[in-house]
């Protein structure tokens, strides 16, 4: 396993680019070894490009990757010792699933003792071992897709397990399995492991650290305690939580944050602010209660998800959204809204101010 | 069971085609049949044979020589062409400019006019002032003349049917090859798969499909072939070039002898359409597999 | 304005595709065929339509059978998995297409496309063609095309699901609003319970084939039929255990309650939001187990814990620490158990 770095990376997919042709720009990121972390972000937003230059299927324009210290920019990916899971199961159909395990051992010229050990000690932990003998076309999505990660499990001398979206396929009900199975096999192999989606869920289950893009831009990077709890970024606070955080206009003045004309509390340091900024207040709906002080609202809307309730108040013509847990009683027509000073921040031009 | 009221009128769409498939195909072959158990001798008189036509072909020496031959022919056609175009097809540019051009230059041979091709290489192969003719004797120093030599002949007729239909082949499979995703190529590259490797495990198996059907279209037309060998060499020297096809016509219209050729027309129908049977489900049983 | 299947089954080759089923459909609903995938939702969805007909059963329109007659007849509009717009068409022609076919008036097709564009977000895009658009804007403009001819049924199939996460928790949003006052039936298919529950209406549980439950999605979701119901709207899956009931008390572990079924082998069922890792509150019983695997996700925490030889799973707001391995105590809310017989069948306890 090793520690990654990526060191100022920037890169087009057009030849001579101009600032603008940039997927990528200024990308700083180190892992360290051992760790899970994800990719997260919209469609586009350059997190599959960030993936295939780590894996070396693409050279980037400038910059550099470095494992444990050491500059893999210009090597194969061969030669960078990596696993990669895809987004469709990549599977060799003519062999059987034990053949399929065994490839990438018996390429590296590994005795057959060896592999047979390697391979039914991977297919045991990936419940596979029923399945050896079975030609690999012959197994569903999700076996599929397992086969795709025992491949890169069976060499113990990977540096770093990258995945690709790789649930897209999976069934919902499945999905769940696959997960905590993933998160298993990192407590006990202890890989560095670099998920990449596009599905908060699966990110912040899956990592102890994501790093949150958009059109080409490190966002956030933080632990999803961390992007929940105090998002830097309006976007990492709408990107994060279903649903996403509320974004709000406010005004600062002597101290004072009102927003429509009533008095909030945040947990924001008001020194930096400066006035003719775009001022914003943001808070989750998890930290909004409802209570006989506070923000007047109308209550339009409730959706019972089952284990909570999204009410959707108005606020002049701002929409707010609240969450309300199972069991407890929403009142139908004019509320009050109450902010938990401590998860409510001010934003200042879309970025947090602290 | 309910009806369905689109398909009727789907019929009315293929009665054209139906009347024209019956006039040209259904109508000839039940006249074939027809001629295969009569006896004529000219001026509409015909007499009942029975199946002596039948007997006589399945006993005929000239028949198993001409399907001898014509199985030789068609088998070492199979051997060059099938992968001498997994070949071509596995060098040919998947992106950019170079794909237009290759497209264009492999689908030129198939353009021609068969009997165009015929007379073509049989200039070309002309000994004393055909280019291929002339290069092989004089600059390799090797004794060649197709009109006189039987093995020339052979080998005129597969270089030119190599020629004229390879181009089939690599389409097909270049068609295989081009809907395999990139993902494939990465995870081998991944593995440390050798390029031999990444053609047995991964192009291989993708291009089964498209090869059954040109394995199975190159069969049967090589099994067929009329024109080409008859412009080029007219069944010679002597009848070493004579296949199937060209024995039959020199029966039917040589001889003019329509009971014989009719049966033995349709032994060779029967004989296509067995090998082929076989042969598909041969390669259907290994794709359920 | 109602659609119902009357004993509706499609067979294919030796095969039963769909089992024998009936339902009725309102005007003004939304209804949601939830189930895995190959449960039959396409299948069931192109049955609805008239794009395949069924080998037994009628279909019947308002009263009227409609079983023979062909899609083009009828009015319908189907939005697929994948974004399907004619590709050389604007986007603007692309939504006025059907309107076209319908031999309307230029000026009634011109006001018609642009309230559906304004509807849907995309009058700046009227003049691209489909390629030069986003997936969610391809999806939009499909989304439009379905939206604008005023149709009696229209059909979803998992519209959503090549969309971002983000993406489409967005547009499923929207969707109500784009029904609102059009008087149609809309038929929604999807494999996530959370989207079922998130719009509402009514929800046709399938399973391999077999409706296992109609009605309102809420009722479903509280009182569902068998345990496979139970278990097609869980996301995660519901935990079960075998508990045994013998004098209207129920056992389980070292824990026992009042239950009034009969003496007895019994499943008991409970969702994973209704396992606690804290005793919130005085009436939750206390289990056992051992933990596997903790997953956080900034908002909520999913432990997954052995208990007995059941795999289980708690989900709860906010971050809750755990030690792989460490066994542990959780709290249960014995008043949201399940309990189902032998059978699967649901009884009230």
């Amino acid at each position: 396993m090793a520690k990654v770095k990526l060191d100022n990376l920037n890169h087009s997919y057009v030849p001579n680019p101009n600032p603008e042709d940039y997927v990528l720009k200024n990308i700083n990121i180190e892992w360290n070894d051992g760790g899970a972390y994800a990719l997260l972000g919209p469609s586009g937003c350059g997190k599959t490009t960030i993936l295939n230059i780590i894996s070396g299927l693409i050279n980037p324009t400038s910059g550099s990757i470095l494992f444990d210290d050491k500059d893999v920019t210009n090597l194969s990916p061969l030669d960078r010792n990596i696993g990669q899971v895809f987004q469709f199961p990549v599977i060799y159909d003519t062999m059987t699933v034990y053949d399929n395990l065994a490839f990438p051992l018996k390429n590296r010229g590994f005795d057959s003792s060896y592999i047979d050990k390697k391979v039914k000690e991977i297919a045991e932990i990936l419940e596979l071992s029923s399945t050896l003998q079975n030609r690999a076309s012959g197994l569903t999505a999700d076996g599929k897709q397992k086969i795709s990660l025992g491949r890169g499990l069976v060499r113990s001398d990977v540096n770093v397990l990258m995945f690709d979206e790789p649930l897209t396929v999976i069934d919902p009900l499945l999905k769940w399995q696959l997960r905590s199975k993933l998160k298993e096999l990192h407590h006990e192999f202890k890989n560095t492991m670099i998920y990449v989606t596009h599905d908060q869920t699966e990110a912040l289950t899956f990592a102890d650290q994501v790093v949150v893009m958009y059109e080409g831009v490190i966002v956030q990077i933080g632990t999803p305690t961390e992007l929940f709890e105090t998002p830097k970024h309006t976007f990492v606070g709408h990107f994060i939580g279903s649903p996403g955080m509320n974004i709000l206009p406010c005004d600062v003045s002597d101290q004072n944050v009102t927003c429509f004309n009533h008095q909030i509390k945040t947990s924001s340091d008001l020194k930096n602010i400066q006035s003719n900024s775009k001022l914003e207040i943001g808070v989750r709906p998890e930290f909004i209660k409802f209570s006989s002080t506070g923000l007047p609202a109308e209550v339009k809307n409730v959706s019972d998800i089952g284990r909570y309730k999204v009410v959707e108040c108005l606020v002049s013509d701002q929409k707010i959204k609240v969450i309300v847990n199972e069991g407890e009683e929403v009142t139908t027509d004019r509320a009050n809204l109450e902010f938990n000073s401590n998860y409510t921040k001010i934003y200042q031009d879309s970025w947090m101010v602290s | 069971m309910s009806k369905k009221t689109l398909d009727n009128k789907a019929w009315l769409f293929v009665l054209p085609m139906f009347i024209l498939v019956a006039f040209n195909a259904v109508i000839p072959l039940m006249t074939v049949v027809n001629y295969s158990v009569q006896e004529t001798f000219g001026n509409n008189l015909f007499f009942w044979q029975g199946i002596d036509w039948f007997e006589k072909v399945v006993n005929s020496e000239r028949f198993y020589n001409a399907l001898g031959r014509q199985f030789l022919y068609t088998g070492i056609i199979l051997v060059i062409e099938i992968p001498l175009g997994i070949a071509i097809a596995l060098t040919m540019p998947k992106k950019g400019i170079g794909v237009s051009i290759c497209l264009v230059l492999m689908s030129i041979p198939l353009l021609i006019p068969w009997n165009v091709v015929g007379a073509m290489w049989n200039i070309f192969a002309l000994p004393d002032i055909g280019l291929l003719g002339y290069a092989i004797n004089n600059w390799l120093n090797i004794d060649y003349n197709f009109t006189q030599q039987p093995f020339s002949a052979w080998f005129t007729c597969i270089l030119m049917d190599v020629w004229h239909w390879t181009s089939l082949v690599v389409l097909l499979c270049y068609a295989g090859l081009i809907s395999i995703p990139d993902a494939y190529y990465q995870a081998a590259n991944i593995d440390g798969a050798k390029p031999w490797s990444v053609f047995r495990y991964i192009q291989l198996p993708k291009m089964k499909k498209v090869l059954t059907i040109a394995i199975l279209l190159r069969f049967m037309d090589s099994f067929m072939i009329y024109t080409e060998p008859f412009v080029l060499t007219g069944g010679g020297p002597g009848n070493s070039t004579t296949f199937l096809s060209i024995d039959l016509v020199k029966v039917a219209l040589g001889e003019f002898d329509l009971g014989p050729a009719a049966a033995m027309s349709l032994v060779y129908f029967l004989i296509v359409l067995l090998v082929s049977w076989v042969f598909y489900n041969l390669m259907m049983r290994n794709e359920e597999n | 304005m109602t659609l119902e299947l009357q004993n509706i089954e499609k067979n294919v080759e030796g095969s039963q595709h769909i089992y024998p089923t009936s339902l009725v459909l309102e005007k003004n609903t939304i209804n949601i065929l939830l189930g895995a995938t190959l449960s039959g939702k396409t299948t069931f969805m192109q049955l609805m339509g008239g794009i395949e007909k069924p080998t037994e059963g009628k279909i019947l329109f308002n009263g009227n059978d409609v079983t023979k007659v062909s899609v083009q007849k009828r009015n319908i509009s189907m939005v697929y998995q994948q974004f399907i717009n004619y590709p050389n068409f604007t986007v603007y022609e692309n939504i006025a297409s059907p309107l076209r076919l319908q031999k309307m008036e230029e000026s009634v097709i011109d006001q018609k496309v642009q309230e559906i564009a304004d509807l849907l977000k995309l009058t700046p895009m009227l003049s691209r063609k489909p390629n030069e658009l986003s997936g969610g804007q391809q999806q939009r403009t499909a989304l439009a095309r379905a939206l604008v001819k005023d149709s009696d049924l229209i059909l979803l199939d998992e519209p959503f699901a090549n969309l971002d996460f983000k993406l489409r928790e967005e547009l499923r949003e929207e969707l109500p609003k784009m029904f609102e006052n059009k008087n149609t039936i809309v038929v929604y298919a999807t494999t996530e319970p959370s989207e079922a529950l998130l719009l509402g209406g009514n929800t046709v549980l399938l399973e391999e084939g077999k409706v296992i439950q109609f009605g309102k999605t809420q009722e479903i979701y509280r009182r569902p039929f068998n345990i496979k119901s139970a278990n097609v709207f869980s996301d995660p899956p519901l935990n079960r255990t075998q508990i045994s009931v013998k004098n209207n008390i129920a056992t389980l572990d070292s824990v026992s309650w009042n239950v009034s079924l009969q003496d007895g082998e019994y499943t008991l069922g409970i969702r994973p939001h209704h396992v606690y890792p804290k005793k919130n509150n005085e009436k939750f019983f206390e289990i056992t187990g051992q933990v596997s695997i903790a997953e956080i996700s900034g908002s909520e925490t999913l432990v997954h814990f052995k208990l007995k030889e059941n795999e289980w799973v708690s989900q709860s707001h906010g971050v809750h620490n755990f030690n792989l391995g460490e066994t542990t105590k959780f709290y249960i809310d014995i008043s949201k158990c399940l309990y189902f017989d032998n059978q699967g069948a649901f009884i009230n306890g």
